[in-house]
């Protein structure tokens, strides 16, 4: 058994955010983090290795300064690393890079009692897209929204937390889960595990390394292979502050009752 | 000359810099209002390697070097400096000169205890009439048969009542003055060790201080650190790699204050414009940010000589002496800055400045650095 966990360097957004001329991130003059989601999927992932003494394993794609966070990712607990970096990858969007992940997944290759771990969604893109259309492409069963998670033999029991509920989902191995933050919180690096890292194994995966996979087909991957198009990006407007009422008391649930039949609510 | 960290360091900052932000800032000002020992980090601290971070892997420490030490108390000083205090003890004063002078089998017994068997160390050299002046300890230490029995008491022991193992210097000659102390590894469920009077201080709140009492104290004779009579140099020695801590810790103080003072005068404004905008707030914050980069370097280059096996008594006591009054000076600065509000409770400027006044006094005075510098400089 071995664990698998996709992750992606995003820009830190809760720093100053840098915006191209055309709309899009600037990505290059902004600090970099490794994805909340992708941090609670990792956390995930070494807790079960507590339990059962299975690898870890962090496989990103990305340019190769993303090999900083596979160095924290295993400084943390991960036993090794793939980095699938090349020029025909770039610019991919969800579609082709779902289906590069895939072939890299494969390519490590997936056991009977593996699982993959990925984060929900990226702050950058935030569409939750990439972890479904991986498992879709490499034909595996997928929980999604992952709030607490057991395996037990070849089976995973998932408690998916949804908008208006939980869900529970038993599923067999090998299989791919999303994990969203309320599942956990992520370990800190250990001394330890900083002085080992960089001797720890990172593999990287190029073109010439996943070409040859059937996932790959170079028309569907990179920017020119990516069927999204960006018309325009831009900040949404803020929300404006929140009404706050207080008190226990008959007056106050008139006024709520009356701003709530003023806006229609009731 | 690189003066660049490596990555591992970095890697380090950051590390220590999130545990710092996310677990000892939260808590700071109430482990110092309400005075308590912070156990559940020192806890998470030997979880992360850094209590002990020097002892070898087959110890069950981290095997890393005195510079990663000094990160994690520089780091942990810029919020809290009791957190830093209690791992520069730990770390410099217990676990360094076990490792330096303890036998194999002394290692192989109390390393582990200090790392992965999360007992905090600690160390018994001053007494009340014995301070700057440590060869003028009453402490006695007499062999019979298998073991010494030591009589005496220390005082102002950093981790006193929460230590479990103590380095002690105790005389087993007094006739022989400096030649006749010895060092010796003591734990506190040893009969005749008692924890006496736990002081109220002027800062460091959460770092517990308690005197130390022996009274027939049963030290098997195996506990012996080193041979008899060379206890004065294995204190000294201890005291040259501790202060690169306590250096570190005055360091992360200074920087805490600045960050600090940076932030609060970008905010207030006064005269229409924020008081950062003045040239007398710009050019004492310049002072600030200067005296701290000396500072670094000076305790970097020390911790990086002892790592490389090369003398560092002066630049250790150098560093010490830099920036423990780099940090008195800059944390009675800081406050000012924030005017009426830094006198208050409600910003911890007054718990820096508290917090900053006894690296200028413990581990060597001022006084004592200069000594150690003047002795060292061919006069």
């Amino acid at each position: 058994m071995k664990i698998l966990v996709c992750v992606k360097q995003v820009p830190d957004t809760s720093g100053k955010i840098a915006v191209n001329p055309d709309g899009t991130l600037n990505r290059a003059s902004m600090q970099t983090i490794t994805n909340p989601d992708d941090m609670n999927a990792v956390e995930a992932a070494l807790k079960l290795k507590d339990e059962t003494g299975c690898p870890v394993y962090a496989v990103t794609m990305g340019p190769p300064p993303a090999e900083s966070m596979l160095r924290e990712l295993m400084a943390m607990g991960c036993d090794g690393s793939y980095l699938i970096s090349g020029r025909e990858f770039g610019g991919s969007d969800t579609y082709a890079t779902s289906q590069i992940l895939a072939a890299g997944l494969d390519t490590i290759g997936i056991e009977e009692d593996d699982i993959i771990f990925c984060g929900r969604q990226a702050i950058d893109g935030d569409t939750a897209q990439v972890g479904p259309q991986i498992a879709e492409k490499l034909h595996l069963p997928q929980v999604t929204y992952a709030a607490e998670i057991h395996k037990d033999g070849n089976s995973v029991t998932v408690k998916r937390m949804l908008e208006d509920g939980y869900m529970t989902i038993k599923v067999k191995t090998p299989c791919l889960v999303t994990c969203i933050k309320e599942l956990n919180t992520p370990r800190y690096m250990t001394v330890t595990g900083i002085f080992d890292t960089y001797s720890k194994p990172m593999t990287v995966l190029d073109y010439e390394a996943l070409k040859d996979n059937p996932l790959i087909d170079k028309s569907t991957i990179g920017l020119s292979g990516s069927p999204t198009n960006i018309l325009t990006s831009f900040t949404p407007p803020q929300k404006g502050a929140g009404m706050m009422l207080e008190g226990n008391d008959m007056k106050t649930c008139e006024q709520l009752a009356g701003f709530l039949s003023e806006k229609h609510y009731i | 000359m690189d003066f660049n960290l490596s990555r591992e360091h970095q890697m380090l900052r950051k590390m220590m810099a999130s545990f710092t932000e996310n677990e000892v800032k939260p808590i700071a000002a109430e482990t110092d209002r309400t005075c308590t020992y912070p156990k559940e980090n020192i806890d998470k601290l030997f979880d992360l390697g850094v209590m002990g971070i020097c002892v070898p892997k087959e110890y069950g420490g981290a095997g890393a070097d005195p510079l990663a030490s000094a990160i994690c108390i520089e780091e942990l000083s810029k919020q809290c400096a009791s957190t830093g205090d209690i791992v520069a003890t730990h770390n410099g004063l217990c676990c360094d000169p076990i490792l330096a002078n303890g036998t194999a089998a002394q290692k192989a017994k109390y390393l582990p205890m200090l790392t992965t068997g999360r007992k905090v160390g600690a160390f018994c050299l001053t007494e009340p009439n014995a301070g700057s002046d440590a060869s003028k300890g009453q402490t006695e230490a007499r062999l019979e048969g298998d073991h010494y029995v030591l009589n005496g008491s220390k005082v102002f022991i950093t981790n006193g009542y929460v230590a479990e193992i103590f380095v002690v210097f105790a005389m087993t000659d007094k006739t022989k003055g400096t030649r006749g102390i010895s060092a010796f590894i003591v734990e506190s469920s040893f009969p005749g060790f008692s924890v006496g009077k736990h002081e109220q201080k002027m800062g460091l709140h959460g770092s517990p201080t308690a005197e130390i009492v022996f009274q027939d104290c049963i030290v098997p004779k195996e506990n012996l650190l080193g041979v008899e009579g060379k206890g004065f140099k294995i204190a000294m020695q201890t005291l040259d790699g501790g202060r690169i801590g306590i250096a570190a810790q005055a360091l992360g103080i200074a920087e805490g204050a600045t960050e600090e003072a940076k932030a609060y005068v970008k905010t207030r404004e006064q005269f229409g414009r924020p008081i950062s905008k003045f040239q007398n707030t710009q050019f004492v914050l310049a002072d600030m940010e200067l005296a701290s980069e000396a500072g670094r370097l000076l305790t970097y280059q020390a911790a990086t000589r002892k790592a490389e096996g090369k003398s560092y008594t002066k630049e250790a006591a150098m560093a010490k002496l830099w920036c423990s009054e780099h940090a008195m000076k800059t944390t009675t600065k800081a406050l000012q800055m924030f005017g009426g509000y830094g006198y208050t409770q409600d910003y911890p400027m007054e718990r820096m400045m508290r917090d900053a006044k006894i690296t200028e006094i413990y581990e060597g005075t001022s006084e004592i650095q200069r000594v150690v510098i003047s002795n060292n400089i061919g006069l």
